[in-house]
């Protein structure tokens, strides 16, 4: 039954090593989907009806009598002191049932010591109270009648600026997040720049990318007594739960999280915001449920953004193209909360093999909208500089890229001496390399004034997962299943690939699962669905549970038909002794004879021992090579490259969130001015797996893949660009009016058609 | 987000309430709504139906596709009272019953969706786009769900689901003379 164990667990580029809750028995992973009948097939998502008939409800959705709605008071400045607060006005507004401010609000404890609701403000768009009213109208009409009066104080928005002596403080204690730099050293780097043939050394610049998931943050919260129950966008359930509770001093058994139907994420939903508890507070004084569903704007300011980068990246070779040394210095901006950077080093540290590196990320309060986790975060940011610099060495030194990738590939994990559950990137390499035809100089042609050419890069990235993550699968009397999962789906097909891992443990067929989930009421705990992990850590959890209710119906199907344990078999509800059907006797006579079944199999993600679960990638028409492990849906996992290779477009050529730093305001904070990839934007993507087993990883075999896809399509398309123009282009995005611009500079006056 | 300390309380006030007429998926539905309720807060607030979704509210994602008279718009840019008497169809008209259109089974079956919230709004621009031709060029279809944001990048897939609808709806037309 249940026990504790050592685990190592990768996390967005960190590995953990943690104590963890197991249990169930460790099954063998699936080493390959021969005489499988659902995993490894291209199943059509399970929710499709509801998701394709307009029948999901999602938070926004939700209707509930007597409702009332939010919207939240937000600071126009970005950063500033709240001398007086006058809310007399919209109070009298008729159908303006409550104000909401540090005036009059219990403190709750917020981020880097600061409370919910403080008297400064810390960046433009930052919440300073809420307001419920009867409708949505009335609700914004009331904002307009809140009279603030603010001291502004002076403000930083740009990472290398906010660390300059001088420089306004976000925080007391400095702009500095930790008070020091992270630094990660190995080897000996003075001696490996001397001992290389060739040095070089950029700055690159990359962007602050904005989630814009499409259902924007949203919150339904309704109070009974002192029991809350929470409708919330979420990419983690089990997470809100615990920090409503917390905020609002109630035990977990009384907060309730529900999100069935979740409209993307990408990494902003996994954190939880100012929103939540307003809401929650809204309701709690109102007497009545609020839904406060964020709009556009309030969406791209407050909800996390991907922390823009200023990374000094000098390399050290030898002439044959070996690696001998990296030495990388990033500024990374968080903007006005958080705690730590996302993983800019990583790919500096661990895609390729060189025995002399040293990094260092010196991480920047500014006064912006918070950053998070955003698809492949920090390794995204990383490996465009990465990537970028080993492909200009490649050319300079005459070598082709993909040798120059193949030359340096590292076999184990030089961070922590450990080798990889499994790397197959070499494969990838091959693999993608055949179907585009790399060749040297690869593919550069010329038709008028239309140059094509291809650029390729790499990535690594985790993807295993890990406990804790636990799961219930119960067998009802007429043979049907539900699988029972306290996490979520936010949009990657999580329902879908539980129900064919359940059906194909349980040897039923698919119709007869359901999956419940995005309810944390009545559920185990699942994981934050970030990370790549869903898959890989509660994945092995249902099969786990499955093959648990599963035991549990073979013993009673032996002991009711007479037969030893062994010759029985249950399939779709049907008992079969040795291959033939049992005369007469189903699961549904069993019923009969005895009244009702009760058969709940609990299952959990078995601990990680082997090592880490790293995995990786190759290549860019867009052709996206992976491997991942066994893939369970390659419909499912096809979806998530094309669109992981999609977000990777808007990263590299059109988004951007700009900031006019004489005043810290954001002045794209809409789609029209903010462009993220339409239909005409999107190229047409080839993808292939490796697909082979990661059996040290998990019971499936599988690893995660929802990030991947992203991280090396910036620097991919930034190196077709130099081996089509000439042009290094070393900050993010790459406009057509950069690449004008460069060609113009490079060609003198010579006319440029574009 | 509003930023603005306007004092202006009469001024927001408005006229109140007026009726307007609705006729949504061939039903009619007599609505009181205020002159700047938007027609898609109308049909997700006062007549429940919220398969059309809100992502933006300012005429920039598409998520609140819906026909007008036939054509493509965003529920968000028109106003209730701008749609006194004419016909609106949403996702929840494009089915009947259990029975999906050929639309949301090309949908389903290419997968043409991961979250599915721009969904509805997909469809709702596929089903205008097949209203006006039932053999539309990759490049018409490209096109025609060019005003429809789907973050989470689907787009091939929706053209391969928009070209499988077509199909459909021009066998059905030929068939039907």
């Amino acid at each position: 039954m249940a026990r504790l164990v050592r685990s190592k667990t990768e996390i967005e580029g960190t590995i953990y090593e943690e104590l963890a809750l197991v249990e169930g028995e460790e099954l063998a992973p699936w080493t390959d989907t021969v005489g499988l009948r659902y995993v490894g097939k291209p199943i059509q998502k399970v929710d499709s009806v509801e998701r394709v008939s307009g029948r999901a409800i999602y938070t926004s959705d939700i209707q509930l009598p007597g409702m009332l709605y939010g919207k939240a008071i937000r600071s126009p400045h970005p950063h500033a002191r709240i001398k007086k607060i006058d809310t007399s006005r919209a109070e009298a507004l008729e159908g303006v049932r409550a104000v909401i401010t540090h005036l009059n609000t219990p403190r709750i404890e917020w981020q880097n010591k600061t409370p919910l609701l403080d008297v400064v403000v810390r960046y433009a768009g930052e919440e300073i109270g809420a307001v419920a009213a009867d409708t949505e109208e009335i609700a914004e009409d009331a904002l307009r009648l809140i009279d603030v009066e603010y001291e502004p104080l002076p403000f930083v928005v740009d990472g290398e600026e906010a660390l300059k002596p001088g420089a306004p403080q976000v925080h007391a204690g400095g702009n500095l997040v930790g008070g020091k730099p992270r630094v990660y050293q190995r080897g000996d780097l003075t001696r490996g720049f001397a001992e290389s043939d060739f040095v070089v050394e950029h700055e690159y610049r990359t962007q602050c990318q904005v989630h814009n998931p499409m259902e924007p943050h949203g919150y339904v919260a309704s109070w009974d007594g002192d029991s809350l129950t929470l409708w919330e966008s979420t990419q983690s359930i089990a997470n809100v739960r615990e920090e409503v509770a917390e905020a609002f001093g109630l035990p977990l058994s009384n907060v309730r999280v529900i999100c069935e139907y979740m409209g993307g994420g990408f990494g902003s939903k996994q954190t939880t915001r100012k929103g939540t508890f307003l809401t929650a507070l809204l309701a709690r004084v109102t007497g009545r449920p609020v839904k406060l569903i964020l709009d556009r704007r309030e969406d791209m300011l407050c909800t996390g953004n991907r922390q823009p980068t200023v990374q000094k990246l000098k390399i050290g070779a030898k002439k044959d193209g070996t690696l001998m040394a990296i030495d990388l210095t990033a500024t990374v901006s968080i903007g006005a909360y958080g705690t730590y950077p996302m993983p800019v080093d990583g790919p500096a540290q661990t895609l390729y093999l060189c025995p002399n590196v040293r990094t260092e990320v010196r991480t920047a309060f500014t006064n912006t909208g918070p950053h998070c986790a955003f698809r492949g975060p920090g390794y995204a940011e990383g490996s465009f500089a990465l990537e970028t610099l080993l492909d200009e060495i490649a050319d300079t030194l005459r070598i082709d890229p993909y040798n120059i990738r193949a030359m340096n590939y590292a076999k184990k994990d030089q961070v922590t001496e450990q080798p990889y559950s499994a790397k197959r990137l070499d494969q990838c390499y091959v693999k993608a390399s055949e179907i585009v035809g790399w060749k040297q100089n690869s593919g550069l042609t010329r038709e008028g004034s239309k140059v094509r050419a291809w650029g390729m890069a790499s990535q690594i990235w985790g993807g295993g997962g890990g406990p804790p993550a636990f799961a219930w699968v119960k067998i009802n009397t007429d043979a049907t299943v539900e699988v029972i999962i306290g996490g979520q789906d936010i949009g990657t097909g999580t329902k879908t690939v539980f129900a064919q891992i359940a059906a194909e443990e349980l040897k039923t067929d698919l119709e007869m699962v359901k999956v419940r989930l995005g309810d944390t009421q009545g559920t185990p705990y699942a994981p934050v669905s970030s990370g790549s992990r869903t898959t890989p850590s509660v994945g092995p959890a249902v099969r786990s549970a499955a093959m648990d209710a599963r035991k549990q119906l073979l013993e009673i199907a032996a002991s009711y038909v007479d037969a030893p344990i062994g010759d029985v078999d249950v399939r779709n509800g049907k008992i079969y002794v040795g291959n033939e059907p049992s005369s007469r006797k189903s699961l549904m006579d069993l019923a009969e004879e005895i009244g009702e079944l009760n058969i709940v199999g609990r299952g959990s993600r078995g601990p990680n021992n082997q090592g880490l679960d790293l995995r990786t990638f190759g290549v860019s028409r867009v052709v996206t090579v992976h491997d991942s492990g066994l893939i369970l849906n390659p419909l499912g996992a096809g979806g998530q490259l094309e669109g992981g290779v999609v977000q990777g477009v808007g990263y590299v050529l059109t988004e951007g969130r700009v900031i006019d730093t004489r005043s810290g305001i954001v002045l794209n904070p809409t789609l029209e001015d903010y462009r993220v990839p339409t239909a005409m934007d999107a190229p047409p993507v080839e993808y292939a797996f490796v697909s082979v087993p990661d059996e040290a990883a998990n019971n499936l075999g599988a690893k995660g893949l929802g990030e991947p896809p992203l991280i090396p399509t910036a620097p991919a398309i930034a190196n077709a660009i130099a081996r089509a123009t000439g042009l290094r282009i070393r900050s993010l995005p790459i406009t057509s009016g950069d690449i004008l611009e460069g060609l113009r500079k490079m060609r003198g006056t010579q006319e440029v058609v574009a | 987000m509003t930023i603005l300390t306007e004092n202006a309380l009469d001024r927001i006030t408005g006229p109140g309430k007026v009726s307007v007429s609705l006729s949504v998926n061939e039903e009619t539905h007599a609505v009181e709504v205020e002159p700047r309720r938007t027609l898609l807060d109308t049909l997700r607030v006062d007549l429940g139906l919220t398969g059309t979704k809100k992502g933006c509210d300012m005429g920039e994602c598409g998520s609140c596709t819906v026909l007008v008279d036939g054509k493509p718009m965003y529920s968000c840019l028109l106003l209730a009272v701008e749609c006194d008497g004419r016909e609106i169809m949403t996702v929840e008209g494009l089915s009947s019953g259990d029975r999906l259109d050929p639309v949301q089974q090309a949908f389903a079956e290419y997968q043409g969706f991961e979250c599915g919230f721009c969904t509805p709004g997909q469809e709702m621009a596929v089903k205008g786009l097949l209203e006006a031709s039932t053999t539309p060029t990759p490049e018409e279809v490209q096109r025609g769900v060019s005003g429809n944001i789907c973050r989470c990048g689907q787009y091939r897939r929706i053209f391969k689901a928009a070209a499988a609808a077509a199909e459909v709806y021009e066998a059905a037309r030929i068939k039907g003379g």
